[in-house]
């Protein structure tokens, strides 16, 4: 149990599951955390069973227990809480039969049988007995010649007290080794990536790592090597273990083998701390298991929630616990004096914000002031401040940052990441989702793997998802609308999408490029199958939730760019940013600036000294992820439990609190003598306070959730977009049309602030076809200079024939470049042309 | 240099008996078209294009033609386990032979290439198989070369590929090699390999070749020397055939007898009738233990085989009776070690084999069979204790747990334990460590008792290097 | 590389063609260098951690310099029980390298090996893949001399040659290799009664 912070009492909502190192608990950091409700519901639902022919009963040990059709009995058994050692089966990958540990005994027609239960399926009648004498003794005699060759370092590895084969050699082992001949001798931890260590010693060849990068990840760059006893696990000379999935394998790994460098040597499992959450980096919203030990942040473990990330985690998510330990965070609140930002107290720094919203009210009224932001935070802060901003009648609001789609995006009728998995077909809008929505990535790749679902993909440059594709169609920006329509109406694509259930994932595929392009597109995949569901494909944490609460402009005149243009025109007195950094995230670099120039007071909330805090009247310190609790809401809608782990840094606070203690500050004009805010004292007061406000969120009580760590599903809030009328402008004189969109690594504060990730970030240039650098005539890696009819600016230039001919693609907000200095936000597309220096 | 009356065919010797797959080995030129032809080559798959390809299939289930891979299953029955309506299925042929002791494939390939095309058409044209690979062991370029020119000429001459013989029969058989790993004869890793994969056995079930195989597709894995017998009997039709051995195990089979024998060759023998004594002390055949010296043991099956000794003689090659005596008949391959052998150093050179040529999948073969070489090394090498002879039984429960086949031995007065034994692994690698070293210190416990000393005495253990190197 | 394509077009899938093409780049380098395994990565569409992986497996492939020639001794039973043990060591002497290395020159590997599928003609080894049935002393002896004197050129091509000729399939009678995920019906010949 963490300590309880100052102003905050701990959240009752999200489960704690303590860390212990106890066998049992083997699954916890294993299989990520299973959670109970399928195996709850199959023993519920049994007078339904019957009449489902895909239920089998199976007798394990005397008992008999439903299972599935095609289920393997250790799963079976699993599920009816009989515990079967093994070390290769991993319920998220197909079966190997390699370690031998979870042999069982089975009635044949020839008497009881030994077999491995992870490759048996189940039979109807089957009897499994899986404690007879003889499975002891073969599991015993695995264990043994398993550990014949390990290195049996367990007080010096990061997997002990964790660890499944000690585990598993202390409960079902022989308890001493006759093994005397020499044991393998490899070289001890080598790197295979920034973030991952091999120790070929300990490794077991469960073959778990190496299905992963090859079945759910894609990315086969680990591999047996050699044969026989001397197999290994390896990657090619030169060629290290590159993925952005890279951490699962440390998950999964039964012994020590994969050590994360982020976690090596931090902790020992029985120090650790550990509570659910949901990660909020981006906005799949996987769920986690966060763990701290003496209060710091150590690692984040993947957990088996099986609608959204199925134990998986990207590398992003799992390692940016770092940033939130950095010694870069705002401990406290600062107030621009003549010396510039300055520490001080919270009630000085409130003060001066509740003047700087009191001053603006009287000067230029509540059209004088705008919100940006939100989208970071948990649905208590947002609600906290769109209270506020309703009771200060701010109309400048945007949870985006014009980098997003327009909010109306969600008022179509939403799909759930199973409703896309299952579909006949999923119609890609964009973006790259390997970058984006990395997880999500993997649920869609999985499904077209397994045949489960065709992707039709529409995207400007080749994409991580294009591979799998069933169809990947490129088309030039501001085409899209275009090559949607007149795709689908090609008569293979037409049946194919006649065939079943269409799901369309959309979000934003060029910063380049109008929103409105898109929008069109997505009208044109439902102008052809209106029955289709959408998925919004928006990218930070809580972008759902916080335009879903109230952060969503009323209108485009009203959105994150006009309140930008706003602010650079002169006519907002005070520009709030609620974890946001205009000049990191707007794709137009000028107006940011310009905005930024342009407000008469800034009042920013973050958790880091940002670009865009540099400039600020007023800064408010944030607590940051895990350090606060409350809810958040994925891209489904689906609302799940965010957990405190530990203390928040400094004097910092969780925007809610901050959001009504201005209220109150501020008085009469904002918060009411009967607002209900003002009765709030802690976080779960706010979540009752939502359900009971917000009719999509009626469901999500803090009970509900408590009850449900898959999380609840909200219904849609917002009104579906009036159809948008969108034409591409022609090419002008320039050569190319461009792209940029984001890379899984870039300049984010949570990437930059991690140290493990700081350096991952591809850097800033422009990537053309070969031909076509070619004809631009310069050397691969040499400085052009990038003109639109904005901006000019100078990138080096690369070769990539991921990129279709005209097209110039550019990675967003990697620093020291300036592609956005290009775009211009008013523009439906950009062109540019390149030229020699 | 080789004995056989044919240097081109080194080790094979005829003998007064039916000749089913060798009739061609007598000539130097066998494997060149022309002599095929001449000596009735492809006259057996014309008959099969003048039948329906359900009439072929029945005639090749009606002849009980067995395996010659070393499982002896029916061919004809195993064909009509692939799957209705599932296209395309394939035909993957087994040419990896690497089974210690064993050799007639490679001489079927390297002698009479034309006999095995033939085969495989008449085995493609009557289980429907649309594409034949032809996986041929890494090690054998000569067969490789034999090979590859027969199917230019097959294929030059109209009967591989498209339209054979102006019928609407088309398949092309492709050749491909293999790169040097015993596992890759069993089929399934055959198919892994096949797939550019590492040659690592698949589960049955659910992975049966005939159900779920290369590609995911039917696929039929037949040996070389299976699919050798297809002309015959396309041509002369299954009766002819069942004529010759036994009802159940009918035909002829290719036996290699090697060791300690007079004349160690590869014999085309009857098939079920043939006794173990015929073959080592015949004169037609390997013509008795050289030097005058009594037997001792010999492997009756590869070496994967568990023991026999001179009890066991008059077994035929039967399947079921070999089984009842505590072994197998396996790959045919007879390997005779007479009263001068060390048993301890002789099983040790099997038990390092199929140490090394574990593919690394399952734990009791990876850790256990590598355990057991080095242990039997230790103990040959005179660093043994009696504790390590009980830990090799220990680690061989571990592989094969429950009662181990073995021989009968009236001089230990013990009874047979018949075959099959129970396994934790995947396929026969990880208990083929095991067997040779079980059969030996079953049948001749003395030699070890007298290599090792007693664990009290034991001072210290001198760490050893890797398998096989 | 047209070699190559037409290896590659035998297979419905790709993959298939691994371990046929890292023969021929063996051929042509005598070893199997990570440039040829990048090569045939490209060529076959998997990642060159996928070719080492599965080639890797398979003894034949040599992943450093090897000789012109490579000497295998079998050691398995039957050779064994009629002197392979002395054999080796016998060459071992004669050469002056431990098994499993290669001669100063360049010239000749030596190695242990398991079953060559000879076992009547016990002991035996393999120079190159090419059989000598029933190796005395002398016979070694003789082998080397050959060797280093160029009088087997004819008869044994450098290591990494697997065959001398190399199946080909005429175009004209082909009759192809589609990707089963593309085959919907039965073979012509097979008349397929409507289930
Ligand atoms: C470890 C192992 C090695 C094998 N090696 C061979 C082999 O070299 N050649 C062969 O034809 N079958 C071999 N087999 C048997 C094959 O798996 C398969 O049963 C056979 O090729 C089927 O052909 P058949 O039915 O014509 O005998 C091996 C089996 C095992 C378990
Ligand atoms: S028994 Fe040995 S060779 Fe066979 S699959 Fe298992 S590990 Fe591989
Ligand atoms: S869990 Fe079944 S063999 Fe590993």
């Amino acid at each position: 149990m963490s300590e309880t912070p100052d102003t905050e009492t701990p959240d009752t909502a999200a489960p704690d599951t303590p860390a212990t190192a106890a066998p049992s608990d083997v699954e916890a950091t294993e299989e990520a955390v299973e959670h109970a409700p399928e195996e709850v519901e199959d023993v519920e639902e049994q007078p339904q069973v019957e009449l489902d022919p895909n239920l089998v009963t199976v007798n394990i040990d005397g008992r008999d227990v439903p299972a599935r059709k095609g289920d393997m009995i250790i799963s079976a058994a699993l599920l009816a809480d009989t515990y079967v050692p093994h070390f290769c089966y991993h319920p998220r990958m197909s079966p190997v039969g390699m370690c031998r540990q979870c042999m069982v005994e089975v009635d044949g027609p020839r008497g009881p049988m030994m077999v491995v239960s992870c490759m048996t399926p189940v039979a109807d009648g089957q009897v499994v007995r899986t404690d007879t004498d003889q499975v002891k003794r073969a599991q015993e005699g695995m264990l043994e010649l398993l550990l014949a060759n390990h290195p049996l370092d367990c007080p010096v590895c990061d997997k002990g007290g964790e660890c499944p084969l000690q585990d598993q050699a202390f409960s079902h082992g022989p308890g001493e080794s006759r093994y005397v001949e020499a044991k393998r001798h490899y070289e001890k931890p080598i790197p295979i990536s920034d973030l991952v260590y091999l120790d070929r010693e300990r490794c077991i060849l469960c073959d778990r790592c190496t299905r992963f990068a090859d079945e759910v990840a894609g990315d086969r760059l680990i591999h047996f090597i050699s044969r026989g006893n001397d197999t290994q696990v390896m990657t090619f000379p030169d060629e290290p273990f590159v993925s952005y999935f890279s951490g699962n394998t440390v998950q999964i790994c039964p012994v020590g083998a994969l050590t994360a460098k982020p976690y090596r040597f931090k902790a020992r499992p029985w120090d650790l701390d550990q509570r659910e959450s949901t990660c909020t980096t981006c906005s799949v919203g996987c769920r986690t298991v966060i763990q701290s030990s003496r209060d710091e942040l150590l690692r984040y473990q993947g957990v088996d929630s099986d609608p959204v990330n199925w134990g998986w985690l990207c590398d992003r998510g799992r390692f940016n616990f770092e940033a939130v330990n950095s010694e870069h965070r705002l401990a406290s609140p600062m107030v621009k004096f003549e010396a510039g930002l300055t520490e001080t107290t919270w009630n000085t720094a409130l003060r001066a914000s509740a003047a700087m919203i009191t001053d603006a009210l009287a000067a230029g009224g509540p059209e004088s002031i705008g919100l940006l932001g939100g989208a970071r935070g948990s649905n208590e802060d947002a609600f906290a401040w769109a209270q506020l901003a309703d009771a200060l009648g701010v109309t400048y609001r945007d949870a985006q940052l014009g980098d997003g789609l327009p909010a109306e995006v969600l008022g179509y009728e939403r799909a759930t990441i199973d409703e896309a998995d299952g579909a006949a077909t999923v119609v890609l809008l964009g973006p790259d989702l390997k970058e984006e929505l990395p997880v999500l990535y993997l649920r869609l790749r999985d499904a077209a793997e397994k045949r489960r679902t065709r992707i039709i993909e529409f995207s400007t440059i080749e994409s991580g998802m294009s591979p799998y594709a069933w169809r990947s169609i490129r088309y030039e920006p501001g085409a899209q609308p275009n090559a949607v329509a007149k795709a689908l109406a090609e008569s293979d694509i037409a049946e194919q999408l006649a065939s079943g259930d269409v799901i369309v994932v959309a979000g934003r595929p060029n910063l380049a490029e109008s929103a409105e392009a898109t929008m069109a597109a997505l009208q044109a995949v439902l102008d052809r199958v209106p029955s289709a569901k959408v998925l919004p494909a928006l990218r930070r944490g809580n972008v759902v939730g916080a335009l879903s609460l109230g952060l969503a402009p009323a209108d485009a005149d009203h959105d994150a760019l006009a309140t930008l243009s706003a602010a650079a025109e002169g006519r907002l007195e005070l520009l709030v940013l609620l974890g946001a950094d205009p000049l990191d995230d707007c794709p137009d670099a000028d107006l940011a600036r310009r905005a930024i120039a342009g407000a008469r007071r800034i009042l920013s909330i973050d958790t880091f000294a940002s670009q865009s805090t540099q400039h600020a009247d007023v800064v408010l310190a944030a607590s940051a992820y895990g350090e606060k609790a409350g809810t958040t809401t994925n891209l489904e809608g689906r609302v799940t439990t965010l957990a405190q782990q530990v203390t928040a840094t400094g004097t910092s606070r969780p925007d809610w609190m901050i959001a009504v203690e201005l209220g109150l500050m501020v008085g009469e004009s904002s918060f009411g003598s009967d607002h209900p805010l003002r009765g709030v004292s802690n976080v779960a007061d706010v979540t009752e306070l939502i359900a009971a406000d917000v009719a999509a969120f009626a469901d999500v009580t803090p009970a509900a959730l408590a009850a449900e760590p898959n999380g609840v599903v909200i219904g849609p809030i917002l009104d579906a977009p009036a159809p948008v009328v969108f034409s591409a402008p022609g090419r002008n004189s320039y050569d190319y049309r461009l792209v940029v969109s984001r890379k899984l690594y870039d300049r984010a504060v949570g990437t930059q602030m991690s140290r493990s990730l700081a350096n991952l970030a591809p850097g800033s240039a422009v990537h053309v076809h070969p031909l076509d650098l070619d004809a631009i005539g310069v050397a691969e890696g040499s400085d052009v200079k990038v003109v639109s009819a904005k901006a000019a600016t100078v990138l080096p230039i690369r070769a990539d024939a991921a990129i279709p001919r005209g097209v110039v693609w550019a990675p967003f907000n990697q620093g020291e470049g300036t592609v956005e200095d290009v775009i211009d936000a008013g523009t439906a597309t950009t062109d540019v042309r390149i030229e020699r220096l | 240099m080789s004995t056989s009356p044919y240097p081109w065919a080194a080790g094979f010797h005829p003998g007064d008996r039916p000749q089913i797959v060798t009739s061609r080995f007598q000539y130097e030129d066998a494997h060149t078209i022309d002599r095929f032809e001449a000596t009735g080559g492809y006259q057996g798959l014309r008959a099969a294009l003048d039948k329906s390809p359900e009439a072929m299939a029945e005639e090749v289930k009606n002849s009980t033609l067995l395996g010659r891979g070393g499982a002896g299953f029916p061919a004809g029955v195993k064909w009509g386990f692939t799957p209705q309506g599932v296209w395309p299925r394939y035909l993957v042929v087994n040419g990896d032979e690497s089974e210690p002791g064993t050799y007639k494939d490679r001489l079927l390939m390297e002698c009479d290439p034309h006999q095995l095309i033939e085969g495989c058409l008449i085995a493609c044209y009557a289980a429907g198989l649309s594409q034949c690979f032809l996986y041929i062991r890494g090690e054998m370029p000569l067969a490789h070369e034999r090979v590859a020119a027969a199917l230019d000429e097959a294929y030059a001459a109209g009967y591989v590929g498209k339209n054979i013989l102006g019928t609407d029969f088309s398949v092309d058989i492709v050749l491909h090699t293999g790169a040097g790993a015993y596992v890759v004869g069993e089929e399934t890793a055959l198919i892994e390999s096949l797939e550019g994969e590492r040659g690592m056995p698949r589960l049955k079930p659910p992975y049966f070749p005939a159900a779920v195989g290369l590609y995911g597709q039917p696929t039929i894995v037949n040996n070389v020397e299976t699919l050798a017998n297809l002309p015959f009997i396309a041509k002369e039709g299954s009766a002819a055939y069942t004529a010759i051995g036994t009802p159940t195990s009918p035909g002829t089979r290719m036996i290699a007898v090697s060791g300690h024998v007079k004349r160690p060759g590869v014999y085309e023998i009857v098939n079920g009738s043939t006794t173990f004594r015929d073959l080592i002390h015949g004169d037609d055949f390997a013509q008795g233990i050289r030097d005058g010296n009594d037997l001792k043991a010999f492997v009756p099956g590869g070496g994967s085989a568990p023991w026999f000794t001179a009890e066991q003689l008059d077994i035929p090659f039967e399947g079921p009776q070999a089984g009842a005596a505590g072994s197998m008949l396996g790959s045919g391959a007879v390997m005779v070690m007479d009263s001068t052998t060390d048993i301890p150093r002789a099983a040790l050179s099997l038990v390092r084999f199929y140490a090394h040529e574990s593919c690394g999948k399952c734990v009791p073969c990876r850790e256990g069979g590598t355990w057991l070489y080095r242990l039997v090394q230790r103990i040959v090498d005179g660093h043994g204790t009696d504790a390590d002879l009980q830990t090799i039984l220990d680690v061989g429960e571990s592989i094969c747990p429950g009662d181990m086949p073995h021989a009968s031995s009236e001089r230990l007065g013990l009874d047979a334990v018949p075959f099959p034994y129970k396994m934790t692994t995947i396929c026969f690698v990880g208990p083929s460590a095991y067997v040779p070293i079980h059969s030996a210190m079953t049948l001749f416990p003395e030699e070890f008792a007298a290599l090792v000393t007693p664990r009290a005495e034991r001072r210290s253990i001198p760490v050893m290097a890797g398998v096989g190197e | 590389m047209i070699v190559a394509k037409e290896i590659i077009a035998r297979y419905p899938r790709k993959k298939s063609a691994l371990i046929p093409l890292v023969h021929l780049s063996q051929q042509q380098n005598g070893w199997v260098t990570e440039e040829a395994m990048r090569h045939v990565a490209e060529l076959i569409d998997v990642t060159p951690a996928e070719v080492y992986g599965t080639a890797s497996f398979y003894e034949m492939f040599r992943f450093e310099p090897t000789g012109t020639y490579l000497i295998n001794i079998c050691g398995t039973l039957s050779c064994q029980l009629l002197g392979a043990e002395e054999l080796m060591h016998h060459a071992e002497q004669t050469l002056g390298i431990r098994a499993g290395s290669t001669t100063a020159d360049g010239l000749i590997t030596l190695q242990h090996a398991e079953c060559q599928a000879a076992c009547s003609e016990a002991p035996t080894l393999q120079v190159n893949y090419r059989h000598r049935y029933r190796v005395t002393h002398d016979d070694f002896d003789q082998l080397v001399d050959d060797l280093r004197a160029g009088r087997l050129d004819g008869d044994v091509p450098p290591h990494g040659t697997l065959g001398r000729n190399r199946q080909q399939i005429p175009a004209d009678r082909f009759v192809g290799a589609p990707d089963p995920d593309d085959v919907t019906e039965g073979p012509a010949w097979i008349q397929v009664s409507p289930a």
